[in-house]
């Protein structure tokens, strides 16, 4: 009997830790996915932020280190410093990569860096239990914005894609959305398509990917992937805002 | 090897190149940038990294990472500097990975000064950064020991997977001395790491590199197993040079810079005929406590100098505990002080004593 659908082998046998309904998990199998066709566990090295994911260190099959706080861009420089011929991804939501982690991602870009990184936005802290994120929506209501995000007070969302894009070290930078079979394919095809240009030694690749926090947003599976679709596409267009382009299919 | 006159600083860069180190990751601050210099002139041509991180706090999670890869990885920094770094290095000592770390003393706090300081001994033994655990701190007093100690820093990070400090300071960095550099190793990871992320390359299950432990009983766990490690590290190893301690009535206990000027006026206070003694401690953790425990019985009194407002002198105060009287004597701000200032101090504690 031909084996059409099995979990990816660079997915260990391991339960996720996530909540029902929140988007990691397919997010998670993307990467595997994409480590298994290209070959690489072996010789792949994840790193781990802190957040809702910090756990990964147990779900992924490769090498993997746990960094501080928004850190892991710089980690992952001491890692593929060290042994350039080794691939190197981060896995960061958006309070670690867009706000304590800011200067680490953006100077990894600037570098040149030759890592992946997969940039997992739902629009607020998950594991500290709801607060405003960098990325937050002007007038989400969140733990500590209990009237709405008021940009006049707290700031603008950041559009981090549209920002790396700037940078000249920056080989891709790309949104991408799971909220729908269509936009998981887009997803798939970005993420394998970061990996390939760490293999091919173009530099810096960033893939965003709109992600969903029904326990933190108030919501149910469904009316998450809806309130994804209704309020972060509009602020968080997705698509490619840079790509080095080439010889990647 | 034929001496060579160089700078404490470069010659610590160069003293770590020898002992395999081959990923360096700096930013720049007074009174240390030499070393980064001097290790982004010299690694390139050896094919090593240097690479001017965007923060300390960047440069030290880029010793996290390649330190995780396996590597000898260290950073530099003055005072302000290692407050940055401080996060990091509680993270590389609670994943358990070998790491060095130079501070080059400066006056603080805050912004402080660029002279040179000792005031940041409570930080590099008490307060490295959050939770239980220990680094272990070299203190050289010569430019000489600035490379002798680098070896040994790299030897020990990697025998007790842990975070090592070379504690210095501005006076040592900046000042040039004849030294002979001895050590060489040929590779950059003299010994096996097997608990390295560096690419299971399919041969064995994936490692992990983590200080993360959310079951109270497995962390505690864990940190008394490290405590264990300092423990042996007590025993084993700590280090201090001693002048002229045998007969002393008066033992000046001083570390680095603050132990040449007290060396000086121990010599002046024997002229005087005086019994002065100097007890210069080369690890400040594990403090060497069996140093000072033997000279308790015959010493009158000790006499702690340090160019800070007085906190080796806490360590002094425990290994004496009570047993016999200990004065502290110390300028900060980026003053040394004088041999004749230290010298009044002798006779002072003489007086008191007859």
């Amino acid at each position: 009997m031909a084996v059409v659908f099995q979990k990816p082998q660079a997915l260990l046998d391991v339960p996720f830790t996530y909540c029902p309904g929140c988007t990691h998990g397919i997010i998670h199998r993307l990467v595997a996915e994409t480590i298994d066709e290209l070959g690489i566990e072996g010789h792949t090295v994840g790193v781990a932020p802190v957040g809702c994911s910090v756990m990964n260190y147990n779900f992924f099959a490769c090498d993997m280190v746990q960094a501080p706080h928004g850190r892991a861009p710089a980690v992952a420089t001491g890692l593929k410093r060290a042994i350039p011929e080794n691939i190197v991804f981060t896995y960061q939501g958006d309070g670690d990569l867009a706000a304590i982690g800011t200067a680490e991602t953006v100077h990894a870009a600037v570098r040149g860096e030759n890592i992946t990184v997969v940039f997992v936005n739902n629009a607020i802290y998950g594991m500290t239990g709801g607060q405003m994120a960098p990325t937050s929506l002007p007038n989400q209501v969140t733990q500590t914005t209990p009237y709405g995000r008021d940009t006049s007070y707290s700031g603008h969302p950041i559009r981090v894609c549209e920002m790396l894009a700037t940078l000249e070290g920056t080989a891709l930078a790309q949104r991408v959305s799971v909220d729908n079979v269509k936009n998981v394919q887009n997803a798939k095809k970005a993420i394998k398509k970061a990996f390939t240009y760490q293999i091919e030694k173009r530099g810096f690749s960033i893939v965003e990917v709109l992600s969903t926090c029904p326990t933190n947003w108030g919501l149910d599976a469904q009316e998450s992937l809806q309130w994804l679709r209704d309020n972060m596409i509009p602020y968080y267009p997705l698509g490619v805002y840079k790509d080095v382009g080439g010889t990647t299919k | 090897m034929a001496k060579v006159l160089m700078k404490g600083n470069e010659a610590l860069a160069e003293a770590a190149i020898m002992a395999g180190c081959r990923h360096f990751f700096g930013y720049p601050i007074t009174p240390q940038t030499e070393l980064a210099a001097y290790m982004a002139k010299k690694m390139p041509k050896i094919g090593g990294v240097y690479l001017q991180a965007e923060s300390e706090i960047a440069a030290i999670n880029m010793v996290l990472g390649a330190s995780a890869a396996g590597k000898r990885a260290m950073t530099s920094s003055s005072s302000p500097g290692i407050s940055l770094k401080s996060e990091g290095i509680s993270y590389i000592a609670g994943s358990d990975l070998p790491a060095v770390i130079v501070n080059v003393q400066r006056g603080g706090p805050g912004l402080g000064g660029i002279q040179p300081s000792q005031a940041d001994y409570w930080q590099a033994t008490r307060a490295t950064g959050h939770g239980d655990f220990h680094l272990m701190v070299y203190a050289p007093s010569t430019v000489q020991e600035m490379t002798d100690l680098v070896a040994l820093a790299f030897d020990n990070a990697d025998k007790y997977r842990m975070p090592v400090m070379i504690l210095s300071d501005g006076m040592l960095g900046q000042m040039m001395e004849p030294v002979e550099l001895k050590t060489a190793n040929a590779t950059d990871c003299p010994i096996e790491k097997p608990w390295a992320a560096c690419g299971h390359r399919n041969s064995r299950p994936h490692n992990v590199i983590n200080s993360l432990y959310l079951t109270p009983q497995a962390l505690e766990e864990l940190v008394k197993k490290r405590y264990e490690k300092y423990e042996v590290i007590k025993k084993e190893e700590q280090m201090a040079d001693e002048y002229l301690t045998d007969d002393a009535d008066i033992i000046l206990v001083a570390y680095g810079a603050s132990s040449r000027i007290c060396r000086t006026a121990v010599n002046t206070a024997r002229k005087e005929g005086i019994k002065a003694g100097l007890i210069r401690p080369i690890t400040l953790w594990p403090y060497p406590a069996k140093y000072i425990e033997k000279h308790i019985a015959h010493a009158k009194a000790f006499l702690c100098v340090e160019m800070s407002m007085g906190q080796m002198v806490d360590d002094v105060r425990l290994c004496v505990n009570g047993r016999k009287p200990v004065a502290f004597y110390g300028r900060t701000g980026g003053i040394i002080p004088a041999p004749d200032e230290v010298l009044n101090e002798i006779r002072k504690l003489t007086g008191g004593v007859k």
